[in-house]
Protein backbone atom coordinates (compact mmCIF):
# COMPACT_ATOMS: atom_id res chain seq x y z
CA UNK A 1 0.00 0.00 0.00
CA UNK A 2 1.27 3.46 -0.70
CA UNK A 3 2.10 5.96 1.98
CA UNK A 4 -1.15 7.65 1.93
CA UNK A 5 -4.81 6.97 0.92
CA UNK A 6 -5.68 9.15 -2.07
CA UNK A 7 -8.64 11.41 -2.18
CA UNK A 8 -10.81 8.22 -3.61
CA UNK A 9 -9.73 5.61 -0.67
CA UNK A 10 -10.40 8.57 1.95
CA UNK A 11 -13.82 8.98 0.21
CA UNK A 12 -14.48 4.83 -0.03
CA UNK A 13 -13.64 4.95 3.84
CA UNK A 14 -16.14 7.53 5.12
CA UNK A 15 -18.56 5.72 2.37
CA UNK A 16 -18.31 3.11 4.77
CA UNK A 17 -19.94 4.42 7.63
CA UNK A 18 -23.16 5.61 6.11
CA UNK A 19 -26.06 3.48 7.23
CA UNK A 20 -28.44 2.36 3.89
CA UNK A 21 -31.27 4.57 4.30
CA UNK A 22 -29.25 7.01 5.77
CA UNK A 23 -30.25 10.91 4.87
CA UNK A 24 -26.71 12.66 3.48
CA UNK A 25 -25.27 15.53 2.33
CA UNK A 26 -22.11 15.75 0.69
CA UNK A 27 -19.98 19.12 0.43
CA UNK A 28 -19.45 20.19 -3.25
CA UNK A 29 -16.22 18.93 -4.84
CA UNK A 30 -13.99 15.79 -2.96
CA UNK A 31 -16.75 15.31 -0.52
CA UNK A 32 -19.13 14.10 -3.58
CA UNK A 33 -16.91 11.56 -4.42
CA UNK A 34 -18.77 9.19 -1.26
CA UNK A 35 -21.59 8.49 -2.83
CA UNK A 36 -19.56 6.27 -5.38
CA UNK A 37 -18.54 4.01 -2.89
CA UNK A 38 -21.20 2.80 -1.14
CA UNK A 39 -20.81 -0.87 0.26
CA UNK A 40 -23.58 -2.83 -1.85
CA UNK A 41 -26.95 -3.45 -0.46
CA UNK A 42 -26.70 0.00 1.22
CA UNK A 43 -28.64 3.23 -0.60
CA UNK A 44 -28.46 6.27 1.08
CA UNK A 45 -30.24 9.14 0.55
CA UNK A 46 -28.69 12.27 -1.24
CA UNK A 47 -29.86 15.75 -0.40
CA UNK A 48 -28.96 19.05 -1.78
CA UNK A 49 -29.43 22.05 -0.54
CA UNK A 50 -31.08 23.79 -3.69
CA UNK A 51 -34.15 21.69 -3.11
CA UNK A 52 -33.41 17.86 -4.21
CA UNK A 53 -33.76 14.65 -2.09
CA UNK A 54 -32.53 11.34 -3.49
CA UNK A 55 -30.60 12.74 -6.25
CA UNK A 56 -28.69 10.14 -8.18
CA UNK A 57 -25.86 10.41 -10.85
CA UNK A 58 -25.05 12.90 -14.02
CA UNK A 59 -26.36 12.35 -16.89
CA UNK A 60 -24.95 11.94 -20.23
CA UNK A 61 -23.40 14.49 -21.93
CA UNK A 62 -26.05 16.46 -24.01
CA UNK A 63 -29.38 15.20 -21.96
CA UNK A 64 -28.58 17.51 -19.40
CA UNK A 65 -31.68 19.55 -17.67
CA UNK A 66 -30.32 22.61 -16.06
CA UNK A 67 -33.19 22.82 -13.99
CA UNK A 68 -32.33 19.78 -12.35
CA UNK A 69 -28.83 20.66 -10.60
CA UNK A 70 -27.24 19.98 -7.53
CA UNK A 71 -25.62 22.84 -5.32
CA UNK A 72 -22.27 22.59 -7.14
CA UNK A 73 -24.54 23.52 -10.01
CA UNK A 74 -23.85 20.09 -11.60
CA UNK A 75 -26.37 18.20 -14.22
CA UNK A 76 -28.12 15.37 -12.01
CA UNK A 77 -30.54 12.63 -12.12
CA UNK A 78 -33.54 11.85 -9.89
CA UNK A 79 -33.98 8.36 -8.40
CA UNK A 80 -37.85 6.73 -7.77
CA UNK A 81 -38.89 8.40 -4.87
CA UNK A 82 -37.05 11.86 -5.10
CA UNK A 83 -38.68 14.96 -4.01
CA UNK A 84 -38.66 18.64 -4.46
CA UNK A 85 -38.73 21.72 -1.83
CA UNK A 86 -37.61 25.11 -2.01
CA UNK A 87 -34.73 26.44 0.00
CA UNK A 88 -36.70 27.01 3.42
CA UNK A 89 -37.89 23.47 3.81
CA UNK A 90 -33.98 22.39 2.64
CA UNK A 91 -32.71 24.18 5.63
CA UNK A 92 -35.10 23.39 7.90
CA UNK A 93 -33.77 19.72 7.07
CA UNK A 94 -30.38 20.76 7.88
CA UNK A 95 -30.70 22.61 10.71
CA UNK A 96 -34.00 20.91 12.30
CA UNK A 97 -31.48 17.88 12.74
CA UNK A 98 -33.10 15.88 9.97
CA UNK A 99 -29.70 15.20 8.78
CA UNK A 100 -28.01 11.79 9.89
CA UNK A 101 -24.39 13.21 7.82
CA UNK A 102 -23.07 15.90 6.63
CA UNK A 103 -19.44 14.95 4.94
CA UNK A 104 -17.49 18.27 3.99
CA UNK A 105 -14.09 18.84 3.02
CA UNK A 106 -11.83 21.29 5.59
CA UNK A 107 -9.04 23.59 5.44
CA UNK A 108 -8.04 23.25 9.23
CA UNK A 109 -9.84 21.23 11.76
CA UNK A 110 -9.29 21.89 15.66
CA UNK A 111 -9.40 19.30 18.24
CA UNK A 112 -12.48 21.06 19.86
CA UNK A 113 -14.62 20.41 16.80
CA UNK A 114 -13.76 23.54 15.28
CA UNK A 115 -13.92 23.73 11.17
CA UNK A 116 -12.97 26.31 9.02
CA UNK A 117 -13.11 25.64 5.46
CA UNK A 118 -14.84 28.57 3.58
CA UNK A 119 -12.43 31.02 3.48
CA UNK A 120 -8.60 31.16 3.69
CA UNK A 121 -8.47 34.80 4.47
CA UNK A 122 -9.25 38.32 3.38
CA UNK A 123 -8.36 38.67 -0.05
CA UNK A 124 -10.57 38.38 -3.28
CA UNK A 125 -14.55 37.84 -3.18
CA UNK A 126 -15.59 35.95 0.23
CA UNK A 127 -18.39 33.00 -0.59
CA UNK A 128 -20.16 30.72 1.98
CA UNK A 129 -22.88 29.33 0.36
CA UNK A 130 -24.29 26.41 2.36
CA UNK A 131 -21.22 25.73 4.54
CA UNK A 132 -22.05 27.45 7.64
CA UNK A 133 -25.33 25.64 7.86
CA UNK A 134 -24.51 22.36 7.27
CA UNK A 135 -22.30 22.25 10.21
CA UNK A 136 -24.99 22.55 12.14
CA UNK A 137 -27.46 20.09 12.73
CA UNK A 138 -26.63 17.28 10.74
CA UNK A 139 -26.51 14.48 13.74
CA UNK A 140 -23.07 13.43 12.34
CA UNK A 141 -20.17 16.11 10.47
CA UNK A 142 -17.25 14.10 9.42
CA UNK A 143 -14.22 15.99 7.46
CA UNK A 144 -12.82 14.31 4.92
CA UNK A 145 -9.38 15.84 3.70
CA UNK A 146 -5.34 15.10 3.31
CA UNK A 147 -4.04 14.87 6.02
CA UNK A 148 -1.56 17.89 6.10
CA UNK A 149 -1.21 20.71 3.60
CA UNK A 150 0.10 20.39 -0.17
CA UNK A 151 3.30 22.07 1.95
CA UNK A 152 3.36 19.47 4.41
CA UNK A 153 1.84 21.57 7.55
CA UNK A 154 -0.68 19.73 9.80
CA UNK A 155 -4.36 20.31 8.98
CA UNK A 156 -5.50 18.78 12.04
CA UNK A 157 -4.71 21.80 14.90
CA UNK A 158 -4.84 22.86 18.08
CA UNK A 159 -7.15 26.00 17.19
CA UNK A 160 -8.01 26.84 13.72
CA UNK A 161 -5.94 30.18 11.88
CA UNK A 162 -8.29 30.65 8.83
CA UNK A 163 -11.74 32.20 9.02
CA UNK A 164 -14.19 29.44 10.92
CA UNK A 165 -16.90 27.95 9.02
CA UNK A 166 -18.70 26.58 12.81
CA UNK A 167 -17.44 26.17 16.40
CA UNK A 168 -17.17 22.39 17.99
CA UNK A 169 -19.22 21.09 14.66
CA UNK A 170 -16.97 18.58 14.01
CA UNK A 171 -17.17 14.44 14.91
CA UNK A 172 -14.99 12.72 13.05
CA UNK A 173 -12.11 13.16 10.40
CA UNK A 174 -11.24 10.54 7.82
CA UNK A 175 -7.71 11.67 6.43
CA UNK A 176 -5.49 10.12 3.85
CA UNK A 177 -3.51 8.80 7.38
CA UNK A 178 -6.10 8.06 9.93
CA UNK A 179 -9.35 8.11 11.42
CA UNK A 180 -9.59 10.35 14.04
CA UNK A 181 -12.98 10.60 16.48
CA UNK A 182 -13.64 14.62 18.03
CA UNK A 183 -14.68 13.55 22.25
CA UNK A 184 -14.18 16.19 24.46
CA UNK A 185 -12.29 18.49 23.41
CA UNK A 186 -9.68 15.93 22.04
CA UNK A 187 -8.36 13.95 18.84
CA UNK A 188 -9.51 10.50 19.78
CA UNK A 189 -6.66 8.11 17.20
CA UNK A 190 -9.56 5.32 15.50
CA UNK A 191 -7.65 3.91 12.96
CA UNK A 192 -4.42 4.63 11.05
CA UNK A 193 -2.18 3.14 7.87
CA UNK A 194 -0.17 0.66 9.36
CA UNK A 195 2.46 1.63 7.29
CA UNK A 196 2.70 4.62 9.64
CA UNK A 197 3.49 4.59 13.18
CA UNK A 198 2.40 6.51 15.73
CA UNK A 199 5.18 8.63 15.89
CA UNK A 200 5.37 9.63 12.64
CA UNK A 201 1.51 10.08 12.67
CA UNK A 202 1.74 12.55 15.90
CA UNK A 203 4.27 14.77 14.47
CA UNK A 204 2.21 15.35 10.99
CA UNK A 205 -1.04 15.84 13.97
CA UNK A 206 -1.19 19.52 15.36
CA UNK A 207 -2.46 18.83 18.64
CA UNK A 208 -2.29 15.49 20.76
CA UNK A 209 -3.54 12.38 19.23
CA UNK A 210 -5.11 10.49 22.35
CA UNK A 211 -4.65 6.71 22.19
CA UNK A 212 -7.37 4.65 23.37
CA UNK A 213 -5.62 0.95 24.07
CA UNK A 214 -5.05 -0.37 20.26
CA UNK A 215 -5.55 1.62 16.78
CA UNK A 216 -7.04 -0.65 14.40
CA UNK A 217 -5.36 -0.36 11.10
CA UNK A 218 -6.92 1.77 8.52
CA UNK A 219 -7.66 -0.99 5.42
CA UNK A 220 -8.88 0.19 2.32
CA UNK A 221 -9.19 -1.38 -1.05
CA UNK A 222 -6.72 0.02 -3.84
CA UNK A 223 -9.16 2.16 -6.29
CA UNK B 1 -59.23 38.68 -10.85
CA UNK B 2 -56.52 38.67 -13.76
CA UNK B 3 -53.04 39.51 -12.73
CA UNK B 4 -51.53 38.99 -15.93
CA UNK B 5 -50.12 41.61 -17.96
CA UNK B 6 -49.37 42.26 -21.47
CA UNK B 7 -45.73 42.02 -21.91
CA UNK B 8 -42.29 41.78 -19.76
CA UNK B 9 -41.61 45.79 -20.82
CA UNK B 10 -45.05 45.99 -18.82
CA UNK B 11 -44.29 44.08 -15.97
CA UNK B 12 -41.09 45.97 -15.00
CA UNK B 13 -42.45 49.73 -15.60
CA UNK B 14 -42.82 49.99 -12.20
CA UNK B 15 -39.35 49.47 -10.62
CA UNK B 16 -37.98 52.66 -9.82
CA UNK B 17 -34.19 53.61 -8.80
CA UNK B 18 -33.05 52.44 -5.89
CA UNK B 19 -35.20 49.75 -4.65
CA UNK B 20 -34.64 46.24 -3.16
CA UNK B 21 -35.19 43.97 -5.92
CA UNK B 22 -35.31 39.76 -5.20
CA UNK B 23 -34.08 37.65 -8.01
CA UNK B 24 -35.10 33.85 -7.77
CA UNK B 25 -33.06 31.32 -9.25
CA UNK B 26 -30.25 29.51 -7.65
CA UNK B 27 -27.22 29.71 -10.24
CA UNK B 28 -29.68 29.59 -13.50
CA UNK B 29 -32.24 26.97 -12.43
CA UNK B 30 -35.00 29.19 -11.88
CA UNK B 31 -33.33 32.26 -12.82
CA UNK B 32 -36.26 34.84 -14.07
CA UNK B 33 -33.72 35.95 -17.19
CA UNK B 34 -36.45 37.62 -19.87
CA UNK B 35 -37.70 39.70 -16.77
CA UNK B 36 -34.15 40.53 -15.97
CA UNK B 37 -33.50 41.33 -19.50
CA UNK B 38 -36.19 43.55 -19.65
CA UNK B 39 -35.39 45.51 -16.75
CA UNK B 40 -32.15 45.80 -18.83
CA UNK B 41 -33.83 47.16 -21.40
CA UNK B 42 -35.74 50.02 -19.56
CA UNK B 43 -32.41 51.32 -18.13
CA UNK B 44 -31.30 51.16 -21.69
CA UNK B 45 -34.22 53.29 -22.77
CA UNK B 46 -34.53 55.66 -19.70
CA UNK B 47 -31.50 55.43 -17.56
CA UNK B 48 -33.75 54.24 -14.93
CA UNK B 49 -34.02 52.07 -12.55
CA UNK B 50 -30.59 52.20 -11.23
CA UNK B 51 -28.91 52.34 -7.94
CA UNK B 52 -30.97 48.57 -6.91
CA UNK B 53 -30.03 46.76 -3.98
CA UNK B 54 -30.64 42.72 -5.12
CA UNK B 55 -31.09 40.03 -3.66
CA UNK B 56 -30.03 36.42 -5.23
CA UNK B 57 -28.46 33.48 -4.12
CA UNK B 58 -25.35 34.12 -6.53
CA UNK B 59 -23.64 37.14 -8.26
CA UNK B 60 -24.61 36.05 -11.65
CA UNK B 61 -22.30 33.69 -14.48
CA UNK B 62 -20.78 35.38 -17.65
CA UNK B 63 -23.07 38.16 -19.10
CA UNK B 64 -26.37 37.20 -19.50
CA UNK B 65 -29.31 37.41 -16.47
CA UNK B 66 -27.78 38.87 -13.55
CA UNK B 67 -24.85 39.32 -14.44
CA UNK B 68 -25.74 41.66 -17.39
CA UNK B 69 -28.08 43.43 -14.86
CA UNK B 70 -24.64 44.32 -12.81
CA UNK B 71 -22.45 44.77 -15.67
CA UNK B 72 -25.31 47.49 -17.30
CA UNK B 73 -24.00 49.55 -13.64
CA UNK B 74 -28.01 48.92 -12.07
CA UNK B 75 -27.05 47.47 -9.07
CA UNK B 76 -25.27 49.17 -5.73
CA UNK B 77 -25.42 45.82 -3.64
CA UNK B 78 -26.18 42.39 -3.50
CA UNK B 79 -27.08 40.33 -0.62
CA UNK B 80 -26.00 36.61 -1.39
CA UNK B 81 -24.45 33.69 -0.30
CA UNK B 82 -22.22 32.68 -3.28
CA UNK B 83 -21.39 35.21 -5.42
CA UNK B 84 -18.74 32.68 -7.42
CA UNK B 85 -19.73 31.30 -10.49
CA UNK B 86 -17.94 29.18 -13.55
CA UNK B 87 -17.45 32.79 -15.05
CA UNK B 88 -17.99 35.67 -12.14
CA UNK B 89 -15.87 38.21 -14.17
CA UNK B 90 -18.46 40.64 -14.10
CA UNK B 91 -19.35 40.83 -10.35
CA UNK B 92 -15.86 40.42 -9.30
CA UNK B 93 -14.32 42.94 -10.88
CA UNK B 94 -16.61 45.76 -9.74
CA UNK B 95 -16.37 43.98 -6.12
CA UNK B 96 -13.10 44.59 -6.22
CA UNK B 97 -12.67 48.37 -7.30
CA UNK B 98 -15.15 48.75 -4.53
CA UNK B 99 -17.71 50.00 -6.98
CA UNK B 100 -20.71 47.38 -5.30
CA UNK B 101 -21.42 46.08 -1.65
CA UNK B 102 -22.04 42.99 -0.71
CA UNK B 103 -23.57 41.47 1.99
CA UNK B 104 -22.43 37.68 2.38
CA UNK B 105 -25.43 35.43 4.21
CA UNK B 106 -25.06 31.52 4.60
CA UNK B 107 -27.78 30.53 2.46
CA UNK B 108 -29.65 28.86 5.08
CA UNK B 109 -29.64 32.11 6.53
CA UNK B 110 -30.69 33.82 3.58
CA UNK B 111 -33.68 31.73 2.68
CA UNK B 112 -34.75 32.11 5.99
CA UNK B 113 -34.56 35.62 6.03
CA UNK B 114 -37.05 35.92 3.32
CA UNK B 115 -39.47 33.46 4.35
CA UNK B 116 -39.00 35.74 7.43
CA UNK B 117 -40.10 38.61 6.38
CA UNK B 118 -42.76 36.92 4.37
CA UNK B 119 -43.96 35.37 7.11
CA UNK B 120 -43.94 39.03 9.32
CA UNK B 121 -41.21 37.60 12.03
CA UNK B 122 -38.87 40.34 12.18
CA UNK B 123 -35.62 38.48 13.64
CA UNK B 124 -35.44 34.38 14.36
CA UNK B 125 -32.51 32.56 16.06
CA UNK B 126 -30.35 30.32 14.29
CA UNK B 127 -27.11 28.03 15.48
CA UNK B 128 -26.10 28.97 11.37
CA UNK B 129 -22.65 31.70 11.79
CA UNK B 130 -22.57 31.67 15.84
CA UNK B 131 -18.79 32.33 16.32
CA UNK B 132 -17.86 33.20 13.19
CA UNK B 133 -16.92 36.21 11.21
CA UNK B 134 -20.40 36.56 9.57
CA UNK B 135 -21.98 36.71 12.96
CA UNK B 136 -19.92 39.83 14.41
CA UNK B 137 -21.92 42.55 15.75
CA UNK B 138 -24.72 40.65 15.81
CA UNK B 139 -26.93 39.99 19.01
CA UNK B 140 -26.53 36.03 20.41
CA UNK B 141 -28.63 34.02 22.90
CA UNK B 142 -28.92 30.80 24.53
CA UNK B 143 -31.06 28.35 24.78
CA UNK B 144 -31.25 25.08 26.05
CA UNK B 145 -27.44 25.52 27.04
CA UNK B 146 -26.66 26.01 22.98
CA UNK B 147 -25.90 29.34 21.50
CA UNK B 148 -27.50 30.66 18.72
CA UNK B 149 -27.10 34.17 16.63
CA UNK B 150 -30.32 36.40 16.06
CA UNK B 151 -30.87 37.01 12.54
CA UNK B 152 -33.47 39.70 11.11
CA UNK B 153 -35.80 39.46 8.21
CA UNK B 154 -35.29 40.56 4.77
CA UNK B 155 -37.80 42.21 2.57
CA UNK B 156 -37.63 43.84 -0.63
CA UNK B 157 -40.12 46.22 -3.18
CA UNK B 158 -39.85 43.65 -5.79
CA UNK B 159 -39.62 40.07 -6.58
CA UNK B 160 -38.68 38.91 -10.10
CA UNK B 161 -39.58 35.35 -10.25
CA UNK B 162 -39.61 32.02 -12.53
CA UNK B 163 -42.68 30.02 -12.84
CA UNK B 164 -43.80 26.59 -14.89
CA UNK B 165 -47.36 27.59 -14.55
CA UNK B 166 -49.66 30.19 -13.97
CA UNK B 167 -52.83 31.04 -13.59
CA UNK B 168 -54.42 34.16 -13.76
CA UNK B 169 -54.98 34.29 -10.34
CA UNK B 170 -51.17 34.17 -9.67
CA UNK B 171 -51.45 30.84 -8.18
CA UNK B 172 -47.88 29.03 -9.66
CA UNK B 173 -46.28 25.48 -9.71
CA UNK B 174 -42.38 25.08 -10.61
CA UNK B 175 -40.54 22.64 -12.69
CA UNK B 176 -38.13 20.65 -10.69
CA UNK B 177 -35.01 22.60 -8.31
CA UNK B 178 -35.79 25.86 -10.39
CA UNK B 179 -38.25 26.30 -7.00
CA UNK B 180 -35.38 27.21 -4.70
CA UNK B 181 -35.77 30.91 -3.38
CA UNK B 182 -38.87 31.33 -5.86
CA UNK B 183 -41.68 30.69 -3.44
CA UNK B 184 -40.04 32.35 -0.56
CA UNK B 185 -39.59 35.42 -2.68
CA UNK B 186 -43.06 35.46 -3.31
CA UNK B 187 -43.81 36.13 -0.27
CA UNK B 188 -41.43 38.46 1.07
CA UNK B 189 -41.67 41.64 -2.08
CA UNK B 190 -44.45 44.14 -1.79
CA UNK B 191 -44.56 43.60 -5.68
CA UNK B 192 -44.16 39.97 -7.38
CA UNK B 193 -43.83 39.62 -10.84
CA UNK B 194 -43.64 36.27 -11.75
CA UNK B 195 -42.61 34.97 -15.59
CA UNK B 196 -44.18 31.75 -16.23
CA UNK B 197 -43.82 29.34 -19.28
CA UNK B 198 -47.74 28.55 -19.08
CA UNK B 199 -50.51 30.85 -18.06
CA UNK B 200 -53.71 28.98 -17.86
CA UNK B 201 -57.34 30.08 -16.29
CA UNK B 202 -58.28 29.70 -13.12
CA UNK B 203 -59.00 26.54 -12.01
CA UNK B 204 -56.44 24.51 -14.48
CA UNK B 205 -53.99 24.06 -11.72
CA UNK B 206 -55.24 21.77 -9.24
CA UNK B 207 -55.51 23.03 -6.11
CA UNK B 208 -53.56 20.24 -4.72
CA UNK B 209 -50.65 21.22 -6.30
CA UNK B 210 -50.34 24.91 -5.89
CA UNK B 211 -47.02 25.44 -4.67
CA UNK B 212 -47.61 29.47 -4.21
CA UNK B 213 -50.93 30.86 -3.63
CA UNK B 214 -51.98 33.73 -5.77
CA UNK B 215 -52.26 35.84 -2.81
CA UNK B 216 -48.51 36.00 -3.24
CA UNK B 217 -48.32 37.26 -6.47
CA UNK B 218 -49.10 40.78 -8.08
CA UNK B 219 -48.44 39.98 -11.88
CA UNK B 220 -47.95 37.65 -14.51
CA UNK B 221 -46.17 37.48 -17.60
CA UNK B 222 -46.11 34.41 -20.02
CA UNK B 223 -42.38 33.97 -21.74
CA UNK B 224 -43.48 30.73 -23.56
CA UNK B 225 -39.95 28.89 -23.87
CA UNK B 226 -37.38 31.03 -21.26
CA UNK B 227 -33.88 30.26 -21.92
CA UNK B 228 -31.66 28.78 -19.66
CA UNK B 229 -28.95 30.51 -18.56
CA UNK B 230 -26.50 27.62 -18.76
CA UNK B 231 -27.61 27.12 -21.96
CA UNK B 232 -26.62 31.30 -23.23
CA UNK B 233 -23.36 30.65 -21.54
CA UNK B 234 -22.33 27.93 -23.25
CA UNK B 235 -22.98 29.85 -26.75
CA UNK B 236 -20.88 32.76 -24.83
CA UNK B 237 -23.94 34.78 -25.37
CA UNK B 238 -24.14 38.46 -23.49
CA UNK B 239 -27.02 41.06 -23.08
CA UNK B 240 -27.68 43.11 -24.04
CA UNK B 241 -26.29 41.51 -27.63
CA UNK B 242 -23.02 42.54 -28.84
CA UNK B 243 -23.47 43.17 -32.71
CA UNK B 244 -20.82 41.34 -34.17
Amino acid sequence: MSLKLTNNQIAWRAAQDIADGAYVNLGIGFPEKVAQYQPPGRQAIFHTENGILDFGESPAPGSEDWDLINAGKKAVTLKPGAAFFHHADSFAMVRGGHLDVAILGAYEVAENGDLANWSTGPRGVPAVGGAMDLVHGAKRVAVITDHVTKDGRPKLVKRCSLPLTGVGCVTRVYTSLAVIDIEGGRFVLREKLPSVSLEELQALTGAELVVPGAIADLVVPEL
Amino acid sequence: MDKTVADLATAVAGIEDGMSVMIGGFGGAGSPIELVHALIDRHLATGHPRNLTVINNNAGNGHVGLAALIETGMVAKLICSFPRSADPVVFTERYLAGEIELELVPQGTLAERIRAGGAGIPAFYTPTGFGTDLARGKAVAEFDGRSYVQERWLKADVALVKAERADRHGNLTYRAAARNFNPLMCMAATETIVQASHVVEAGAIDPEQVVTPGIFVQKVVRVANPAQEEDLNRANASYPEVAA
